[in-house]
């Protein structure tokens, strides 16, 4: 019995009707009422789905709203309509509560009303615009921007006590960071309570993508997160070539894996040194920083691009790869994993390190899968959640994915994580290009057909990311969203730092490193 | 003791504000070349002090006049601290006026109204700054003065200049010195907060302790602070120098013995900024409330040596 089956009986069971459902390509789905939606969550959870995103769309003058649930490698989409008038759901935060922020965006965004959602203030809407303008419902007039209103008056959750109080950090940092504004409840030195507001770098990334053509999507797509712009692209031409049924010829597929390894390889080691730097140890930051320099001079040099942006295009890549600059990869290969091997070693046993990152950040395993942790934050708290490896795309279907779990779940462990996942991009990539295949490096995308959907599911370097994409009737885009894996990061730096010290944040924030522009959208 | 002891003393004390920024380039620059980086030149903190004289001094609409006089009693207090501390020469009238307590009260004074001005603008950095560093002073004074009493009792006066005769004139290696020294170099990582206790060049507004009470200052408020700040480091690099290693220094105020005397000191300022610069290197800022432990282990070493002192010197 299949796992849709599966649910489908259980929530037959208590009384909630579903219907299969076939409008997003290659991915089983079941339709219930919007009024359902919120009980179908509880019933999920019972059953231990793994809650991976949710996303709201308008097509045919209804509002749909989208859930994808995951459970070992399988995937299942929900999803429920309401008119567009009254777009009344039910609410999914009660039962998993990393769904908060995401189903805020989409009632900031699109007018979706959560008659049961636990927390009515707005998210993704700052003051610049009105409470009941909502920019993506097709309702909406067209505003023209005058200047931004600065956002203030939010109203933090406060706690009271004897010596409590409140230190407000942000959105303007002292260092060169994305901006976002964190809200401390401490006594003395000790972290009571850690609430975030991003919304600082709110583009209208869902916006922007509708009426673009697919390579126009991808030159977005890649600009979701600038750390994460193979990620991204890979992911929504993935949905795209989903959609229409496009097939990616071998050699594109094994490159693409080569620039998102390239790409993990790049933001592992800078993190792992800035972590260093975080708890004063600046040797490391500059012998990383060195590294990921020459890394990024390389991807300059083949891929055209030092972040890769612009290197996947639909139905392929953008660069083909000469047996020189195949020799010239491999070579940079072997150096850096030479280079790594003493400097990680350091890393690993150096005292006064180990005194800073050891039970700092404790994220707890039950914590991190009820926030649906995945990447290396989930990976170092118990989670073995690894795309690659559960549910394998090419070209990764034939490669040995070992998925490095540790059990401790605070900083060194996501260090290590970090460290094992360098070490295995590096072999991944040498064994992409001795197996690299003859062919073409991209195949033409047919035309899709009207309304058109497609999901695309990337392991990125932060984790599972998603990417919905649906056609209109003259084969542009109606509606791209994507699901940066920093949605499950946010809630569990707010978790982790609980019982911490104010100045551990810093070094607890850059382990987990949520992408601010990834979720600002 | 004349107007050539005078005009000796003021030229000491330049001595201190023109080469304090030096000593920090320095100690950066030798950092950065045991990171394998090209770093900036020794001159840099000096045109930091210069660039920051120039600029436009922007005050906090809540600061009240407390705020504005600190970096004025900072920069006083530190210089006059650093007056008495002998850098050149040992029998100056600066030195004879007071002794190595008062050098603690000033440092203490100046401390008291930087963290009365981290408070003073409101802002939950410079209140954390000033909780902090409270609490790292609260630890270091006392070690400060048990390494003092130490070294006191042997030389049998609380005067530095005093104290460095006698040690120029019965140079023996002693268990107390020893202790003393050891407990000194702890308590002046600490106060200069450098590594492992303080981090001089972060970025994290989240973990700052002197960095966070000067958060709101600009312009020639903040040179001043940085200033008085290299001129601190450079007083307890001076007085682990003279006090522990004070061969080179001057007795006599003569030219020949001062020149002297300048060289003794840069060489000795050097070694010790290259040691700074290598401890900072190898080790990670430690956590906060591991700074208690740490500050515990100078008195403790200093506790030491004053019973050491006692037992094995003494009875002679």
């Amino acid at each position: 019995m299949s796992a849709k089956q599966d649910l489908g009986t259980q929530l037959h069971q208590v009384g909630i009707n579903t219907r299969s459902y076939s409008g997003v390509a290659n991915l089983p789905a079941l339709i219930i009422s919007a009024a359902d939606w919120g009980p179908a969550a509880a019933v999920a959870k019972a059953q231990d789905w793994r809650w991976a995103g949710s996303w709201a769309d308008t097509d045919a003058g209804r509002m749909h709203l989208y859930a994808l649930l995951a459970q070992g490698g399988e995937y299942l989409l929900l999803t429920a309509q309401a008119p567009l008038e009254r777009p009344e759901f039910t609410s999914h935060t009660p039962h998993y509560p990393a769904a908060d922020r995401l189903e805020r965006h989409a009632r900031d965004l699109f007018g979706v009303i959560y008659s049961d959602h636990p927390d009515g203030r707005r998210w993704t809407r700052h003051q610049a615009w009105p409470q009941d303008w909502h920019p993506l419902h097709p309702a909406a007039e067209v505003r023209t921007q005058g200047r931004t209103a600065a956002d203030s008056s939010y109203p933090f959750i406060t706690l009271r006590g004897d010596g409590v109080f409140e230190i407000p950090v942000g959105p303007v940092h002292a260092g060169i960071i994305e901006p976002g504004h964190f809200r401390f409840h401490a006594a003395g030195e000790t972290v009571l309570r850690l609430e975030e507001r991003l919304g600082y770098t709110h583009k209208g990334i869902e916006a922007l993508a509708v009426g673009r053509n697919p390579a126009g999507l991808l030159h977005l797509a890649a600009r979701v997160s600038g750390d994460s712009a193979v990620t991204h692209a890979w992911a929504a031409s993935q949905a795209m070539e989903r959609a229409v049924g496009a097939t990616v010829p071998p050699r594109a597929l094994a490159l693409r894996g080569l620039l998102a390894e390239r790409e993990r390889v790049a933001n592992h080691i800078g993190d792992i040194g800035a972590i260093c730097n975080d708890v004063g140890f600046a040797f490391a930051q500059v012998q990383t920083s060195r590294l990921r320099e020459r890394w990024q001079r390389r991807n300059r040099e083949i891929f055209g691009h030092r972040l890769l942006m612009d290197s996947v295009v639909p139905g392929g890549v953008a660069h083909d790869l000469n047996t020189t600059q195949i020799t010239t990869l491999r070579a940079d290969h072997a150096t850096l994993r030479q280079a790594v091997e003493p400097l990680f070693d350091i890393f690993d046993d150096h005292p006064s390190l180990e005194d800073r990152l050891v039970t700092t950040g404790h994220l707890s395993a039950e914590d991190a899968g009820a926030l649906g942790c995945t990447g290396y934050v989930g990976k170092a708290s118990g989670q073995a959640l690894d795309l690659r490896h559960d549910a394998p795309y090419a070209p990764y279907h034939e490669l040995l994915i070992n998925v490095p779990v540790q059990s401790e779940g605070d900083v060194a462990a996501r260090v290590r994580v970090r460290m094992a996942e360098v070490h295995m991009s590096l072999d991944l990539m040498d064994h992409l290009l001795r197996t690299l295949p003859v062919g073409d490096i991209h195949a033409p995308l047919p035309n899709p057909p009207a309304a058109a959907c497609g999901l695309g599911l990337i392991e990125g370097w932060r984790g599972e990311t998603l990417a919905f994409v649906r056609f209109d009737a003259s084969g542009c885009i109606a509606r791209y969203f994507p699901r940066d894996a920093s949605w499950f990061i946010w809630p569990a730096l707010e978790r982790l730092i609980h019982g911490n010290i104010v100045a551990d944040f810093p070094v607890c924030n850059k382990s987990v490193n949520g992408s601010y522009a990834g979720v600002d959208l | 003791m004349n107007t050539a002891g005078i005009a000796f003393s003021v030229l000491q004390g330049l001595a201190y504000v023109l080469l304090a920024p030096l000593l920090l380039g320095w100690v950066g620059k030798v950092k950065a070349t045991l990171q394998n980086r090209r770093g900036a030149g020794v001159l840099q903190p000096a045109r930091n002090v210069y660039k920051l004289l120039g600029k436009e001094t922007r005050v906090a609409h809540t600061a009240s006049p407390l705020f504005r006089i600190t970096p004025y009693v900072v920069f006083v207090a530190t210089l006059l601290a650093a007056a008495i501390v002998p850098l050149l020469a040992t029998n100056l009238p600066s030195a004879a006026v007071a002794d190595i307590i008062v050098v603690a009260g000033l440092l203490g004074l100046a401390r008291f109204f930087l963290a009365l001005a981290g408070m003073d603008v409101g802002t939950a950095f410079g209140g954390m700054g000033a909780s902090r560093e409270m609490m790292v002073s609260s630890f270091a004074e006392p070690a400060l003065l048990m390494a003092v009493f130490t070294l006191a009792w042997s030389a049998h006066s609380t005067n530095l200049a005093g104290i460095i005769d006698h040690q120029l004139s019965d140079a023996r290696l002693l268990p107390s010195m020893l202790f003393a020294l050891a407990s000194l170099v702890l308590v002046a990582v600490a106060e200069t907060g450098r590594i492992p206790v303080d981090n001089p060049s972060t970025h994290l507004e989240l973990t700052m302790i002197h960095e966070a009470m000067i958060l709101e200052y600009s312009g020639r408020h903040l040179a001043l602070l940085e200033w008085a700040a290299q001129i601190r480091l450079m007083l307890y690099g001076a007085l682990i120098a003279n006090i522990f290693f004070p061969w080179g220094i001057a007795t006599r105020p003569s030219l020949l013995a001062l020149a002297m005397g300048m060289a003794a000191i840069v060489g000795k300022l050097l070694i010790l900024g290259a040691g700074l610069a290598l401890s900072e290197t190898v080790a990670a800022k430690m956590r906060f409330f591991k700074t208690p432990i740490f500050l515990s282990l100078a008195f403790l070493l200093a506790l030491i040596g004053l019973l050491s002192h006692v037992i094995l010197e003494s009875g002679g």
